[in-house]
């Protein structure tokens, strides 16, 4: 085979191999992307109940509830504008607590209820999730305390 | 005093760094001696210098010098001894200076080595290491001073992130590092050839065992990280796809594919252009992954507004290295002219396929990786790009790879049959099927990625394991004569088989954890029981310990197998108060071809605790396999071809005839 014969299948080959990478990018963006929503984001948009999103604030103070069987909490999310109910089933982060900057995952269910897959509290009793602390600004509640 | 002359021999050695970087080049250009010789003492002299930086920084947070900054914001006096000085590079600062030393012992160890390479080629390929050190320094000096004071000074320091402390993540950033500066070497010649406008097989006999090296390194590095998250952060993981993981598997990916590549050139004089981008790429891939771990965008990509001038000096440095290097490639990448011509299939062919999937492959975790920044910063629209996302990009491209993968290297150069090559497989795709209809009577249908994951990775080992039979003639020729064509057979083919098979076994164990996991989460008081795999956990309770820096309430369950203890775990929650946290220590046992995996959460105020207990079968053939892949890389180092010195020598008598014997070879 000719050396510019050999050149044009290394490069059909090689966009052969990006067109599928691309492909399949673009195939997965349409249902992996997960968008950070505030509670007053998801009163907001009105987003589908089967759409898997991150919704993150404040734990509401006074809303933490465990129920009989210990594993499942309830508790509400706010942006001190809007407040979102959710439900965890497992065991929490260890500093999970009512006042602080929490981001869960998981998809709204048709109650209303935001029924989280999984919570995100950092290790760390000061911190606060970079998407609360804009969302608090959003709402005009941030006061800048943490960070 | 001592922080003083740190930071004085940084300030020097960027002096000495930018002289290595310019005036050999122009040296080497003009073929003016007495600037090219400069090369040499000035990596030796660039590498002394920062090895005194290195130790004055190691001093400080040793002795407990809170009057430096970084000493006072990442150490504290009750820290372990090992974690003072792992506290060095777990930190901006400091891991920068880490980087930069590695950089400068490299730059070094060409110099003294480096005897037997062409004198302007060795000149060159110093004077871009010292380039590269340029960049850093100018960072270290102006914008990320490890060595800066703090007035008054404190009496007690800030503390390390507990979640750090710990012996595997203390040696993680040191592998991933010499992993990502190795690649620095790959790219200083990669660079150096372009100027040249020549690449052949003494360059790429050099170019090898330093990828070999840093593929090793990053190896070990990637599954020390791997193993850290899975016993550290307390619910099992492994694997996340969380983007300072991706940052370093890009490099890995991508020099994987170099390590490929490069034997091409060596073996074929075939591919060259290619390789020479490989090498930017990999190196650029490196430099991108320790920035965007070390800045803090990746938090928010707003870290950048907060220290503009760092960010900004960032971009420059990465616009500059990785356009500019792209640009020389650009301009002269032309110039390098292909010997070896080859058919499709064929073990090049093979070798380019394998090339093209790692670069596909690539590039789909970049996107996923970077495409939540780009957003961000654009829109400022959040996202998060996760597990499910990779999974639905990678595996896809990975499947084609790993079958190939075992075809390969039974391939013959220049121009393979394909039918013949695999009827040599016949035994191996025999064993193969039946892995997988063992599996698939075990689980069943709706576990076809399990049937899918297994079939591979035994693919890969017996394809291995038939690769040193062929070689060797095992069961055609008498068991003696077959056992010293094993002795004979270049350590580069074994390291090779051991790599892939390694990877097999670490599919495996992929594959076994993530399709039959088994999870208990409940909430236990003293003398509950739970099952799982085959096991009973009796919970005993919990009392308070005391740690060195810490407080911790330590949970006991006791093991029973058919009504006989067997053994005890032990998991705790530690509270740490420098800094303020708390850290989940699981309990972990070797337990039924897999692990018992057993934490101990919070209170339910009523004598309960929250109990997660898993069964993660086959998870450690994960370990067993990443260490199998880094042997294979030690072994392959070992191979005489790629010796310190043996390029030149073989350089020197490359003459036609003995040209063709390697390619019969």
């Amino acid at each position: 085979m000719r050396p510019k014969r050999r050149r044009l299948y290394f490069v059909l080959a090689g966009m052969a191999a990006l067109g599928i990478a691309v492909a399949l990018v673009l195939a997965a963006f349409e249902d992996n992307l997960v968008f950070f929503s505030s509670p007053t984001d998801v009163y907001a948009r009105d987003l589908p109940s089967d759409r898997k999103f991150r919704l993150g604030g404040l734990v509401e103070e006074q809303s933490v509830k465990k129920s009989n069987d210990g594993l499942t909490t309830t508790f509400r999310i706010t942006d001190l504008t809007s407040a979102v109910p959710v439900a965890y089933t497992g065991i929490l982060p260890d500093l999970f607590r009512e006042g602080q900057g929490v981001v869960t995952e998981g998809h709204l269910g048709p109650d209303g209820v935001f029924i989280a897959e999984s919570v995100l509290a950092k290790h760390d009793e000061n911190y606060m999730p970079p998407e609360v602390a804009e969302a608090l600004k959003k709402s005009g509640q941030w006061k800048g305390a943490a960070q | 005093m001592i922080p003083e002359l740190g930071h004085f021999a940084v300030i020097l050695a960027l002096t000495v760094a930018l002289a290595q970087g310019i005036l050999p080049l122009i040296g080497a250009q003009r073929g003016i001696a007495s600037l090219t010789a400069i090369a040499r003492p000035a990596a030796v002299m660039q590498f002394l210098l920062i090895a005194l930086a290195f130790i004055a920084l190691t001093a400080a947070f040793v002795s407990s010098d809170f009057s430096v900054l970084n000493v006072w914001q990442n150490s504290h006096t009750d820290k372990p001894l090992l974690y003072k000085v792992s506290g060095v590079w777990g930190n901006h600062e400091g891991s920068l200076l880490l980087w930069v030393f590695i950089l400068a012992l490299f730059g070094a160890a060409v110099a003294t080595l480096g005897n037997n390479l062409p004198t302007v080629l060795r000149t060159r390929v110093i004077a871009i290491q010292g380039l590269i050190g340029v960049g850093f320094l100018l960072l270290l000096v102006f914008l990320s001073n490890p060595f800066e004071r703090v007035f008054p000074v404190p009496a007690q320091g800030n503390g390390l992130n507990p979640l750090l402390q710990d012996p595997g993540l203390a040696f993680h950033p040191p592998f991933l590092y010499i992993g990502y500066v190795g690649f620095s070497i790959a790219f200083s010649f990669a660079v150096a050839a372009l100027i040249e406008g020549k690449v052949d097989a003494a360059w790429a006999r050099w170019v090898r065992p330093w990828t070999l090296a840093s593929w090793t390194a990053l190896t070990i590095g990637i599954a020390m990280g791997s193993w850290w998250a899975y016993y550290e952060l307390g619910w099992g993981g492994w694997w996340f796809w969380d983007p300072v993981e991706n940052a370093s598997f890009m490099p890995w990916l991508l020099g994987t594919a170099l390590l490929h590549s490069a034997i091409v050139v060596e073996k074929r004089d075939s591919l060259k252009a290619w390789t020479v981008l490989l090498a930017i790429l990999t190196f650029s891939f490196s430099l991108l992954g320790t920035f965007i771990v070390r800045s803090g965008v990746l938090t928010s990509v707003h870290a950048f507004a907060t220290d503009p001038e760092r960010g900004v000096f960032i971009l420059a440095f990465l616009v500059v290295a990785i356009g500019g290097s792209l640009a020389l490639y650009a301009w002269r990448a032309p110039a390098l002219k292909g010997g070896g011509i080859f058919a499709p299939v064929s073990r090049e062919g093979a070798l380019v396929l394998n090339n093209l999937l790692l670069v596909a492959a690539t590039s789909t975790v970049f996107i996923g990786t970077m495409y939540p920044l780009f957003l961000d910063a654009i829109s400022g629209e959040k996202v998060t790009v996760g597990p499910p996302f990779f999974t639905a990009t990678f595996v896809p491209l990975m499947v084609p790879l790993l079958a190939v993968m075992a075809i390969g290297p039974m391939m013959p150069w220049k121009r393979a049959d394909l039918a013949g090559t695999l009827s040599r497989l016949k035994i191996a795709a025999a064993l193969t099927v039946s892995v997988a209809l063992v599996t698939l009577y075990l689980s069943g249908v709706d576990q076809i990625l399990a049937v899918l994951g297994m079939a591979l990775g035994a693919w890969l080992i017996f394809g291995a394991a038939t690769d040193i039979a062929e070689r060797t003639k095992l069961f055609r020729i008498s068991i003696g004569e077959s056992f010293r064509r094993a002795q004979n057979l270049p350590r580069s083919a074994w390291g090779g088989a051991i790599a892939h098979a390694g990877l097999g076994v670490a599919i495996l164990g992929m594959t076994g954890t993530l399709s039959w996991e088994t999870e208990q989460l409940q909430i236990m008081r003293p003398g509950d029981r739970v099952e799982i795999a085959g096991y009973e956990l009796e919970f005993d309770g919990v009392e308070p310990v005391t740690g060195p820096n810490y407080d911790a309430v330590r949970g006991t369950f006791r093991i029973y197998r058919n009504g006989r203890l067997v053994d005890v775990m032990r998991p705790e929650t530690r509270r740490f108060s420098d800094p303020p946290m708390v850290t989940t220590e699981a309990a972990i046992r070797p337990r039924n071809f897999g692990d018992l995996y057993a934490v101990v959460g919070e209170s339910n105020g009523d004598g309960g605790y929250a109990a997660r207990i898993y069964h993660k079968p086959m998870i450690n053939w994960l370990w067993i396999g990443a260490l199998l892949m880094a042997a294979g890389g030690l072994v392959s180092l070992t191979d005489r071809r790629l010796r310190v010195g043996a390029p030149a020598r073989r350089a020197a008598t490359a003459s036609p005839d003995l040209r063709a014997q390697q390619r019969a070879t």
